[in-house]
């Protein structure tokens, strides 16, 4: 019966998806190519030598022109992210200036402490787009707030997989994008061809190149690794709490999984008496 | 449907109590004695689920309006306080955003049964309308909920919804005015939108119990379609339903926390966690999945006012069905051609869903067309005139008899 049911129902969603789901239509930016991450999956944790390399990028590249403002200093030592002990997140944020107000009510600037957010690289938006020609969205959520159509059938298959980590591997794909255009494309004034930017026309120059963030764990100083480890961080900055939502996860759904077990045999028992 | 006991108060206090408020006896007839049909199949669980999910979301929301901020410039910094500061914050709110998706699976499930089965046919018109102005309610608390993180999505979607006020002629662009609060979406419309949001999950709570007393009046339906005739057609409601109502419900809770723990941004929008901003419009203008099917049909008609009126049309026709539908018998079961244009009717909601969702060109507005033409053709034209002509099987004479065929097992009904 339920069974039934649950073949007429599968036959009818093919059915509506089929009738509705043509070819994707090809906008002219490829898909980003998929990477491994550890963070990835149901048991996924965050790679705390990774996010210290990419913490690292940040704050000597990004951090130029790119807030971070939802982000404190004392979430470095929090657990599920970086690792830093707590005596190092305040030497980090020690060496940040922060603007504050004195005691005669002037403005002014002290040392960053734990609880302080990290500050903004420009006054308001109108400065940056002003230096910058458009302005450097901020990066607290930002590998949440990017993502790219995986055209039926693969976004219900996400759904299964987890496959969530759209916005990493677009990050990841946009600093490996820096082509030269082709030859047919109109390229406005400061800016640059990117393949993987939506439109291709970024206002962002290529920031990375190889040797140049030094790292002291021995990784590759390349584009490469460096496009991965800023993803990843990231990624942590976006959701700080990730590690520990999976752990929980695992708990109740384990729980879950026996109470219903439990239930539907109790259900059995409790019928017999009707069937 | 007599014969269950009625509640016995045991000890002195609730001899006390039953005499001056009796509402032990009230549970007891409702939840314990209440006779339910014993054919009842799985698909009669979503009531609980829905009443769950209804407290589930009035919980957690609560908790986050404890935390959140309605206010254009703070309102999704405060959001994202909920998410990093706040203790299990992130678990509270995923809760809530998706638990309104889970509590939309629920309803979709349950109106789909209640239009299989025939639920809504004599003598529960009443019961089925009510549960018709539910789904509305839903449909408004679930669209001031998302305007609330204020990002990109939430900020163009009550743009676009609030709009579509303004095709009502010679008024409209003063009720549009009156909803904004202004003249454009702003401040005080997230203030409002917020204090609405707050307020109208009690007014569904509200109806619940109006949907609650009427089916406990007129009575449940069953897969079968026809009315319980003795005790034998009867199990009482505790404890038959209540330890299969409450499996369901855990394994739907599964469900719900595979996408709370696992997937907790999947059903929404990447452009929602960026802030709003009235200056860049986004790509892509998608309202969440559970409305899709419902903004497909409002852009495959090329009229603003008669778009409108479709979008409206296609959910308010619901509440009609009692009376399009002329057949008198009640479950698709027994009804060998209703069962097939339900089926089309169902591919053809999922297929608008998908459509919605994609960007209204091309051959997307032209499958929207045909699919809208359906949508409508099958409360306008193929429930009316089926009631006529369709021969319908016949039926068993009780439901025992359906369960427990005597001799003849060829009239071993499925469904
Ligand atoms: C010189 C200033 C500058 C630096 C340094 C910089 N960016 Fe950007 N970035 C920008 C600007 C400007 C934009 C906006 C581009 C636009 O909208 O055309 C941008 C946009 C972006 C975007 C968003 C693209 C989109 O899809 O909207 C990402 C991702 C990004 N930057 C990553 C990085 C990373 C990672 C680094 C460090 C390795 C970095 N940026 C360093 C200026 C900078
Ligand atoms: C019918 C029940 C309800 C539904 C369907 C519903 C739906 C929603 C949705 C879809 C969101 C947006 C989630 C997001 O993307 O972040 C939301 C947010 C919110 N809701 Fe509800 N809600 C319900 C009940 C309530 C109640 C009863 C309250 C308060 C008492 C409440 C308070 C909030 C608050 C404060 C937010 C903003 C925080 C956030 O966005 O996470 N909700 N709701």
């Amino acid at each position: 019966m339920i069974k039934r049911t649950a073949l007429s129902f599968a036959v009818a969603f093919v059915l509506g998806a089929a009738l509705a789901a043509p070819v994707m239509a090809a906008e002219g930016t490829p898909h980003p190519p998929r990477n491994k991450w550890s963070f990835a999956g149901p048991f996924g944790t965050f790679d705390r030598a990774q996010l210290q390399r990419g913490f690292k990028v940040y704050r000597e590249v990004c951090s130029v022109c790119h807030s971070i403002e939802l982000l404190t200093f004392r979430n470095l030592s929090e657990p599920g992210g970086p690792g830093y002990s707590a005596a190092q997140a305040a030497t980090v944020a020690a060496e940040f200036k922060i603007p504050d107000i004195d005691d005669s009510g002037q403005p002014t600037e002290r040392p960053g402490r734990p609880a302080d957010a990290f500050p903004k690289p420009f006054a308001n938006d109108a400065q940056a787009r002003n230096t910058h020609g458009a302005v450097p969205p901020d990066m607290s959520v930002l590998a949440k707030a990017r993502t790219y159509e995986r055209g039926f059938p693969w976004f219900l298959l996400d759904m299964v997989t987890q496959f969530q980590e759209h916005g990493p591997d677009y990050i990841v794909a946009l600093m490996h994008g820096y082509k030269e255009k082709p030859a047919d494309f109109q390229l406005p004034e400061a800016a640059y061809y990117n393949e993987y930017f939506p439109g291709h026309v970024i206002k962002m120059k290529a920031p990375l190149t190889d040797g140049q963030v030094t790292y002291d764990d021995g990784s590759p100083a390349t584009v490469d690794q460096y496009s991965k480890d800023i993803a990843a961080f990231l990624v942590w900055a976006a959701e700080p709490h990730m590690e520990q939502r999976k752990r929980i996860g695992l708990q109740v759904m384990l729980f879950l999984i026996v109470l219903s077990g439990l239930l539907y045999f109790t259900k059995k028992k409790v019928w017999s008496a009707v069937h | 449907m007599s014969g269950h006991a009625t509640y016995q108060p045991q000890n002195a206090f609730m001899k006390w109590m039953e005499r001056r408020l009796p509402i032990a006896g009230l549970v007891y007839s409702s939840f314990v004695a209440y006779p339910t049909p014993r054919n009842l199949n799985y698909w009669w669980t979503f009531g609980g689920i829905l009443s769950f999910m209804l407290g589930a979301q009035i919980i957690t929301g609560i908790i986050l309006a404890m935390h959140y901020t309605p206010h254009v410039d703070l309102a999704f910094k405060s959001v994202e306080g909920i998410m990093r500061d706040v203790n299990y914050g992130w678990l509270i709110r995923y809760l809530h955003s998706n638990g309104a998706s889970m509590f939309f699976v629920a309803v979709y499930i349950h109106i789909a049964r209640g239009m299989y089965y025939g639920s809504y046919k004599e003598p529960r018109e009443v019961l089925w309308i009510l549960g018709v102005i539910i789904y509305l309610l839903m449909m408004a608390t679930g669209f001031m909920g998302y305007v609330l993180p204020w990002g990109q999505m939430s900020y163009w979607g009550a743009v676009v919804i609030t709009n579509l006020f303004g095709a009502i002629p010679v008024v409209g662009d003063s009720v549009v005015a009156w909803l904004w609060g202004g003249y454009s979406v702003g401040n005080p419309t997230l203030n409002r939108f917020f204090s609405l949001h707050y307020v109208l999950p009690f007014a569904i709570a509200g109806v619940v119990v109006l949907h609650i007393w009427a089916l406990h009046v007129v009575g449940q339906n069953n897969p079968t379609g026809i009315d319980p005739k003795s005790d034998k057609d009867t199990v009482a409601f505790t404890p038959y339903a209540t330890i299969k109502d409450g499996f369901v419900m855990v394994c739907f809770c599964l469900l719900y926390a595979w996408f709370v723990f696992y997937v907790p941004n999947y059903l929404g929008h990447a452009d929602n966690y960026i802030p709003a901003n009235p200056a860049v419009t986004p790509t892509h203008i998608v309202p969440e999945w559970y409305y899709l099917p419902f903004y497909a049909i409002l852009r495959a008609i090329p009229n603003k006012l008669l778009g409108v009126a479709a979008l409206g049309g296609s959910i308010v026709i619901l509440a009609f069905l009692p009376w399009l539908d002329t057949s008198k018998v009640r479950s698709a079961r027994y009804r060998p051609l209703y069962r097939q244009f339900f089926w089309m009717y169902i591919a053809t909601v999922i297929g608008l869903g998908y459509l919605g969702s994609q960007p209204p060109e091309g051959i997307y507005v032209i499958a929207a067309r045909i699919l809208t033409i359906y949508y409508f053709g099958f409360f306008i034209i193929v429930l009316p005139l089926l009631g006529m002509f369709e021969k319908t099987k016949p039926l068993p004479n009780s439901i025992s008899e359906s369960i427990f065929p005597a001799g003849a097992p060829a009239s071993k009904a499925k469904a």
